[in-house]
């Protein structure tokens, strides 16, 4: 499965490329991911969520990095769901903000966990990357992901319709935190 | 606290729901001390807006004192204390949207704007109390209301203006002045204003603030249009008379050069036949919107003239004049009001004196009944023209 999205950010794209090289800032954005965590200068740790309960690892290396301009990835090693990312940064003609252009690959094995993630994805997988970048977009500029009372789980709320109403969060709900 | 919500078609209710607390770090808790019903809120309660939720708490329009600020808000933008009214539609400030001063069409504060992009093409900005298209932020009808971007949107008030003079500084002035504003007045031109509703009435005061050199005010109800003939304007009633028959007479025969239509999707026809094949459409959701007002608007406005749309529309529509805007160089503006460019301006007016918010105000009513003041408001009993609510 290929998917991609792109998205405009209103900051250079020096910034824009070193958030994205800092690849444990992911999770901050990407709905799906638990963990990035840095293994090496070129290799990574991966923890998803999975849509069986259970969390998927894997590992990752960088395969290209043009500083400013583009970062590919790929996972190593036997994972569950061989990957491949590639991102490219391109100013954009306002002279001041970046355009990001994305483009993932999932090998999505037959069996069980092939239809699980399959129904992960659901109808239009393509959705959840644009909302990947849309919150990419808030971190950027404007410091967070921005929360509602009706959705106040950031990565989770397209997936949550009918909402929790326009209504404040109790006390116990308040306890869970952004990432609910 | 208690809060005025949604309770479904046609019914809102005053509830106990959970006081707001601080969710992002540039957020504000204000500790409401007024607020008011809309001709938006009209549109969410009647069902014509999609996403709305059952105990979703209503009101866009607010003001009150600053209670607790989060850790992202910079000391010398905004502290506890401070007395402030905040624009309707929620705005970042960073974004290519927010720079161009195109507030209500910010990119970064709908979390639903996935949703907002399937219906609008591209999506729009959060707004408070207005369903979940628009985010499904919680609204001002309440006691105390969670603001974000605290350090953007929210207008402080420094002077000893009455809450009734600075109120509307929410949302109503600013679009009844940018419908003027997009109109590009020229001293001699003639303003036609559809609607003499509150937004209706703050368009016409524009418009003659901004040099018109006549103001005519459309709609059915006598009070209304008494209350605009009293600000100088010129009525005219649709049930009445045939609206293009007079508007040409009104003008020499050339159509009024701006037209505002400040009616939106739920307007009446003087034309039973016309009135019912548009409600049937919207009741088969064939059409979601009524647009006799809009309609009859592009038919009016003189050749090259502009027609200026702050009525809300939220779907589509059916027979809208084609040929008459193209082949008659018309101009068509329109948007949520971008309430964070006028808000100064339109304080500065206030205190000059040129403008007078309070003259629309019929009623006052505690939070607490703010049913009666939704039916008062809708059936245009008691001649009300805007109600306020005390928290
Ligand atoms: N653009 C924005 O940012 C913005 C902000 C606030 C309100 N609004 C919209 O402005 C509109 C007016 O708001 P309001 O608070 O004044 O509401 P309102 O319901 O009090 O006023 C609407 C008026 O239009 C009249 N009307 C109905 N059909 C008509 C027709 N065919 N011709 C002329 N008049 C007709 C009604 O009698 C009524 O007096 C609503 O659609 C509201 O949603 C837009
Ligand atoms: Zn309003
Ligand atoms: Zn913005």
């Amino acid at each position: 499965m290929e998917l991609t999205a792109t998205t405009t950010v209103r900051k250079p794209v020096t910034e824009v490329f070193a958030f994205w090289r800092d690849l444990q800032n992911l999770p901050t954005f990407m709905g799906h991911l638990e963990e990035v965590r840095t293994t090496g200068d070129r290799t990574s740790h991966w923890v998803a969520d999975a849509p069986f309960g259970q969390n998927v690892e894997w590992d990752a290396e960088i395969v290209e990095e043009v500083q400013a301009e583009r970062i590919a990835w790929r996972s190593t090693g036997d994972a569950d769901v061989p990957n491949a990312g590639v991102v490219r940064f391109v100013p954009a003609p306002d002279g001041e903000s970046t355009e990001v252009h994305v483009g993932l690959v999932y090998d999505i094995p037959g069996g069980a966990i092939g239809k699980a993630v399959a129904r992960y994805f659901g109808e239009e997988p393509h959705q959840q990357l644009d909302d990947d970048l849309r919150r990419f977009k808030q971190v950027l500029e404007t410091g967070e992901v921005v929360r509602s009372d009706g959705a106040p789980w950031g990565k989770r709320a397209r997936k949550e319709f009918p909402q929790r109403p326009a209504q404040p969060l109790s006390d116990a709900e308040l306890e869970k935190g952004p990432d609910a | 606290m208690r809060a005025n919500t949604w309770a479904g078609r046609n019914k809102v209710e005053v509830r106990d729901v959970p006081d707001p607390k601080i969710l992002n770090s540039r957020d504000a808790i204000v500790r409401i001390t007024s607020t008011a019903i809309c001709g938006s809120d009209l549109h969410l309660v009647d069902g014509y807006v999609p996403t709305m939720q059952d105990g979703d708490v209503l009101g866009h329009e607010f003001m009150g004192e600053v209670v607790e600020v989060g850790s992202g808000v910079a000391a010398d933008r905004l502290r506890v204390g401070d007395r402030v009214v905040v624009p309707f539609p929620i705005a970042c400030g960073a974004c290519a949207a927010c720079a161009a001063g195109l507030y209500s069409c910010c990119e970064n504060t709908n979390p639903n704007a996935g949703i907002s992009e399937k219906m609008f093409g591209h999506p729009t900005a959060g707004i408070f109390g207005y369903s979940h298209l628009t985010g499904g932020f919680a609204g001002g009808q309440a006691q105390y209301a969670r603001v974000p971007f605290a350090d953007v949107g929210p207008l402080k008030i420094e002077s000893d203006l009455t809450d009734e003079q600075v109120l509307f500084l929410s949302d109503i002035l600013p679009t009844g002045y940018m419908g003027a504003d997009m109109c590009d007045i020229q001293p001699t031109d003639v303003v036609a204003v559809w609607g003499a509703g509150p937004v209706g009435q703050f368009a016409m005061d524009s418009a003659r603030v901004l040099g018109a050199a006549k103001v005519i005010a459309i709609d059915k109800e006598p009070y209304r249009l008494q209350m605009a003939e009293q600000a100088g304007h010129t009525p005219v009633n649709f049930e009445e008379v045939d609206v293009r028959s007079r508007l040409l007479e009104l003008t020499g025969g050339r159509g009024p050069d701006k037209c505002i239509d400040a009616v939106g999707l739920e307007a009446t026809h003087g034309s039973a036949h016309i009135s019912a094949y548009d409600r049937v459409k919207q009741a088969v959701r064939s059409e979601t919107d009524r647009p006799h007002a809009l309609r009859q608007a592009i038919m009016s406005c003189r050749s090259g003239g502009v027609v200026s749309v702050i009525g809300v529309y939220g779907g589509l529509i059916d027979k809208f004049p084609a040929g008459a805007w193209m082949n008659r160089s018309l101009t068509l503006r329109t948007g949520q009001c971008h309430v964070h460019r006028y808000m100064k301006p339109l304080l500065d007016r206030i205190e000059r004196g040129e403008l007078d918010p309070t003259r629309i105000i019929t009623h006052t009513l505690p939070l607490d009944e703010a049913e009666r003041g939704f039916e008062m408001f809708k059936n245009k009993e008691d001649n009300c023209e805007k109600v306020v609510l005390k928290p």
